[in-house]
């Protein structure tokens, strides 16, 4: 960790040790003391990420206990889908994650496909990992904005939210559709790239470097940046498995955990990829971290329009859809999105109807025990910058 | 608190002298891109109104309706997808799934309204500004949610089969018709375009399950034949299929006689739980007038009501032109034993060699039974009347074709010309070249016809296979006449026909006489048509029936005549095939129990 004198985090552990403890999972607090008051942050609120509410005890302007409340959101995407053929799950999974929904389309597919022995095509799996690729930056560019807004920087939002549209712009190319991609299908994905189509993402790479220069000046060389994050949300190496923290959280504190290269899928393999880590994770770190992965991204984006063959089968031959039946089984899919671990755990019985799919999203385990835990003893202003620092998705944890 | 980290932010001031990406909408036009699934359009010259984009929407945005000039027809059911954006998710799987790619997707994206109700709309018949537009999300050639290939029928090769009468198609095997089975849509055009209506999509699903005595079950709900109809039926059902737009029908009718092939003859009764049938019969008789499809699907419907049914048949044995008339390659006599000794075993009696007009009058039939059904079928050669036609080496194919099946022997010549370009034409063009065969070990059988090879009415497979066999089929040509010299029979005189069928699709050949060629042959078949013989019905009855122009006596949609005692179905009626003889046969069979016990109560 960066040790900045003049980060009021500088010592930052959570410790509530003098307030009154829990029982049972739930903190005495007697609000008729008038010492603690109980406020919502959310679920209608700038400073959370989605339609989920924390509820905070305070004291002063310092968070004495802090629970996430869910149920805005919840859309019954799993049950949903065991009344759906398998072909009509890939419009649903999507929808768990708008700013990065393609994880949820490739591990719902890949699911799919490994009960049913399909084999997709070279190209597929080609175009499926550059459009995991591009997801990635977009979803980076979508936190860069909210990290610096949740600390009151509103013109870095500007910047990168209108760079991640013209990442919008080349999915609308690619796919037919520029939040809700619908790209890849049981058996491989719905288009070739359209003509001149890798000198147009080529281009993006260049103008979004350019930017991330002025980003890094503005944001990481900035002084109030490093006072309020330094030392925000640090997470101890011990609690990484305990609490089952994955992705960019955990990688900021030296762990190395990053499923494209410990369990390599698709064309990761054939990819120049380098595990990036950091050595204490706190908001800071871990948006140095993301910065970085960001550039990665971009690169294994430059590498793969580089590699990737023109021409060749894009979906394996199914069967016809309406019929299709996966013969009885289960399975665990997982890929690594910009949040973490994110999985699909599918269970077919052999009929036309997946008997049950589970959608395994980082931010179950990042919004809720992590956040309630190291939001303790910060101040109410740094909780949205604690949250977007935890990159936590409240549509993962209401599926 | 480090200098640095305060003066390195101000040094982006450059960003705020640069141009706003921002678009001033709509002074700036910002089209979809040229994939952009944006909203729907159909066409309707391709729609058939399968119904698969309603099937396939997970958001049950899209139901079938009647549209406004749209008719429905074979292979067209006449209604369109309607689209509720209210529900659409524009995943475009209804585009996807699209079998004849009538549904895509334009790449517009801004519509604007103050009627929630015009988000409920029909592409391509309400009027929208994008109907016409050329970009925007169309199916992909290279990705197919529908498999558009027919599974192979393994079939025995020319070299085997050209001087025998040993069936030709092999059949499915239980994984082939499976996989074949798997194809289905389930849109059910087929049913509707069916004359008996059998339920296809529901035997193909029993088939896809493995449910083989299910599936035989639903054959027989409408169907009695379905051994002969799974082999010779001249399957409208796979004209209308949705998946011949852009690739093959599914073989619906390789897959009915897969059903019945697995089912032996004597597990008939049980699997159709008509094991007892036969013990308790009601006291009316009804008489029936020819053992072929249409009769004997009569039969079968009023034995199973419990009827006393008797068949007078003409010919020493049961099918009708099923057995007299297509050859034992494509259809064996066994199969269709097997067929007609189950409706017998259920009580139905068949008198052969009795023909009605001549050794029983049709009078006495109605004073002996209470009702009479006539399937009396096309049993008459049709001539061209042209010169020479009247020679006695030319024949009409329905009599050659009955003598082959009779067992006798016919009198092949070495060059042989056949006039007529339909199915019969190619059966006996087919039957005369392995006689040749197997009398002189060569071919040389010539088939022409009016029509041209594209609008032919024979199958497509038939044509191929009669050219494997070595014949050859040489469409085309108006025959103009039969040249005879010293008695002898010489050849066919023939000039090229242009057109068969005038503006109006009447029938009214043009020839150009300028192009001539002759036709060397020493023996003629003619095969344009058949006649029916209605000489069974005496003048005394003539009277109280009506007939239409062309000579088929009228009948009211029960197939019951203007005497009332006396229905009348199959080929002289409607068709001529099998299966409008088999629908026939049903109703009739429903309408005569309607008559005879309509007003009584029924158990």
């Amino acid at each position: 960790m960066i040790k900045n004198s003049e980060s009021k985090y500088k010592d930052y552990v959570a410790d509530r040790s003098k307030y009154p403890q829990e029982e049972d999972g739930k903190a005495i607090i007697d609000l008729d003391s008038h010492k603690f008051t109980k406020i919502w942050q959310g679920p209608q609120h700038p400073g959370v990420t989605g339609n989920m509410s924390v509820e905070l005890i305070v004291n002063g302007d310092e968070i004495v206990d802090a629970k996430t409340r869910v149920g805005y959101l919840h859309r019954g995407f799993e049950k949903l889908m065991e009344r759906r053929r398998y072909i009509q799950c890939f419009p649903i999974v999507c929808r768990i994650c708008v700013p990065e929904p393609d994880t949820n389309e490739y591990c719902v597919s890949a699911a799919m496909e490994e009960l049913a022995g399909i084999e997709i095509p070279e190209k597929a799996k080609w175009l499926r990992t550059l459009n995991l690729e591009m997801s990635r930056v977009t979803s980076f560019l979508m936190w860069a904005g909210g990290q610096a807004g949740s600390l009151g920087m509103n013109t870095i939002p500007q910047w990168t939210v209108g760079m991640r549209d013209f990442w919008l712009d080349l999915f609308e190319e690619m796919t037919g559709g520029r939040v809700y991609h619908m790209y890849m299908i049981p058996g491989g994905v719905r288009k070739d790239l359209p003509e001149g189509f890798r000198d147009r993402v080529r281009a993006q790479i260049i103008q979004t470097k350019e930017l991330l220069v002025d980003v890094e000046r503005s944001f990481f060389n900035n002084a109030i940046v490093k006072s309020r994050l330094i030392g925000l949300g640090h997470i101890p190496k011990e609690m990484i498995s305990e609490y089952g923290i994955t992705g960019p959280n955990a990688r900021a504190c030296g762990v190395e955990n990053d499923i494209r290269i410990t369990n390599p899928y698709l064309k990761y393999p054939e990819l120049e990829l380098e595990m990036i880590t950091g050595t204490e994770s706190d908001a800071y770190e871990r948006a140095k971290l993301r910065y970085r992965e960001l550039h990665q991204s971009l690169n294994l984006i430059s590498q793969i329009l580089d590699k990737m063959p023109e021409g060749g089968e894009i979906q394996a031959k199914l069967p016809n859809v309406l019929h299709w039946k996966i013969p009885a089984g289960q399975t665990y899919k997982r890929a690594e999105s910009t949040r973490g671990e994110h999985g699909f755990y599918m269970v077919s019985d052999g009929t036309k109807y997946p008997r049950r799919i589970y959608a395994r999203g980082a931010s179950y385990t990042h919004a809720i025990s992590v956040l309630e835990k190291l939001a303790c003893n910060i101040t109410i202003s740094d909780l949205a910058a604690l949250m977007v620092s935890l990159h936590t998705c409240p549509p993962e944890i209401e599926r | 608190m480090n200098l640095k980290d305060i003066i390195t932010p101000l040094t982006v001031w450059k960003q705020a002298a640069k141009e706003p990406w921002t678009i001033k909408n709509p002074l700036t036009e910002r089209p979809g891109a040229d994939n952009y699934r944006g909203f729907h359009q159909n066409d309707f010259d391709k729609c058939i109104g399968c119904g698969s984009c309603e099937e396939i929407c997970q958001n049950a945005a899209i139901d079938l309706v009647q549209v406004e000039g749209q008719e429905s027809k074979d292979g067209n059911s006449g209604l369109r997808p309607k689209i509720d954006y209210g529900r659409c998710c524009w995943c475009a799987l209804c585009v996807d799934i699209c079998p004849t790619g009538a549904l895509t997707m334009s790449n517009e994206y801004t519509w604007i309204s103050d009627n929630p109700d015009d988000f409920r709309f029909v592409p391509g018949s309400d009027k929208t500004k994008w109907q016409n537009d050329e970009k925007g999300y169309k199916r992909d050639e290279k990705i197919a949610l529908l498999d558009f290939d027919r599974i192979d029928m393994d079939e025995l090769h020319p070299e085997n089969r050209d001087k025998s009468f040993i069936e030709i198609v092999k059949g499915y095997n239980k994984e082939q018709a499976i996989k074949e089975a798997d194809r289905c849509l389930e849109c059910g055009l087929c049913t509707a375009t069916c004359p008996a209506h059998m339920d296809i999509p529901a035997y193909i699903a029993a088939i896809r399950e493995d449910d083989i005595d299910n599936a035989f079950r639903i054959l027989y709900e409408t169907n009695p034949l379905p051994e002969i109809c799974g082999r010779i039926c001249t399957h409208r059902c796979e004209d209308a299929c949705a998946l011949h737009h852009n690739g093959e029908a599914l073989a619906i009718r390789w897959l009915k006689r897969y059903i019945a092939d697995q089912i032996p003859a004597e597990k008939y009764a049980e699997v159709l739980g008509t094991k007892h049938l036969a013990d308790d019969k009601l006291d009316q008789k009804v008489a029936i007038i020819g053992a072929g499809p249409s009769g004997l699907s009569a039969a079968y419907y009023l034995a199973i009501m419990g009827y006393q049914v008797k068949i007078f048949e003409a010919l020493p044995h049961s099918g009708g032109m099923m057995r007299y008339g297509i050859p034992e390659y494509r259809l064996p006599y066994d199969q269709i034993d097997k067929d007609i000794d189950y409706i017998m075993s259920l009580g139905v009696e068949i008198q052969f060699n009795t023909r009605i007009g001549k050794d029983i009058t049709i009078d006495q039939l109605h004073a002996d039974f209470d009702s009479v059904y006539a399937g009396t079928g096309l049993h008459l050669g049709r001539s061209t009347r042209i010169q020479g036609s009247d020679h006695d080496k030319v024949y009409f194919a329905t009599d050659l074709l009955r003598e082959v099946a009779l067992g006798h022997e016919i009198d092949v010549a070495k060059k042989i010309v056949v006039i007529g370009g339909g199915n019969v034409a190619m059966d006996i063009t087919r039957t005369l070249a392995r006689l040749q065969n197997q009398a002189y070990g060569k071919v040389d059988v010539v088939a022409t016809s009016l029509e041209t090879e594209d609008i032919m009415p024979a199958d497509r497979e038939e044509i191929v296979e009669a050219r494997e066999e070595k014949a050859i089929i040489d469409p085309g040509w108006g025959p103009k006449e039969i040249e005879i010299k010293n008695e002898q029979l010489k050849g066919l005189h023939a000039v090229r026909c242009l057109s068969v069928f005038d503006e109006t699709g009447s029938f009214s050949p043009k020839f150009d006489e300028n192009q001539k060629k002759f036709f060397e042959a020493d023996m003629i078949v003619e095969s344009i048509g058949q006649g029916m013989d209605l000489s069974y019905i005496s003048e005394e009855l003539k009277v109280g029936l009506k007939f239409d122009p062309r000579g088929r006596i009228k009948v009211n949609e029960d197939f019951q005549s203007d005497l009332k005692w006396l229905f009348i179905g199959g080929d002289i009626i409607q068709g001529p095939d099998v299966i409008h003889g088999i629908a026939n046969g049903h109703i009739a069979a429903k309408a005569i129990d309607k008559y005879l016990n309509g007003n009584k109560e029924k158990s």
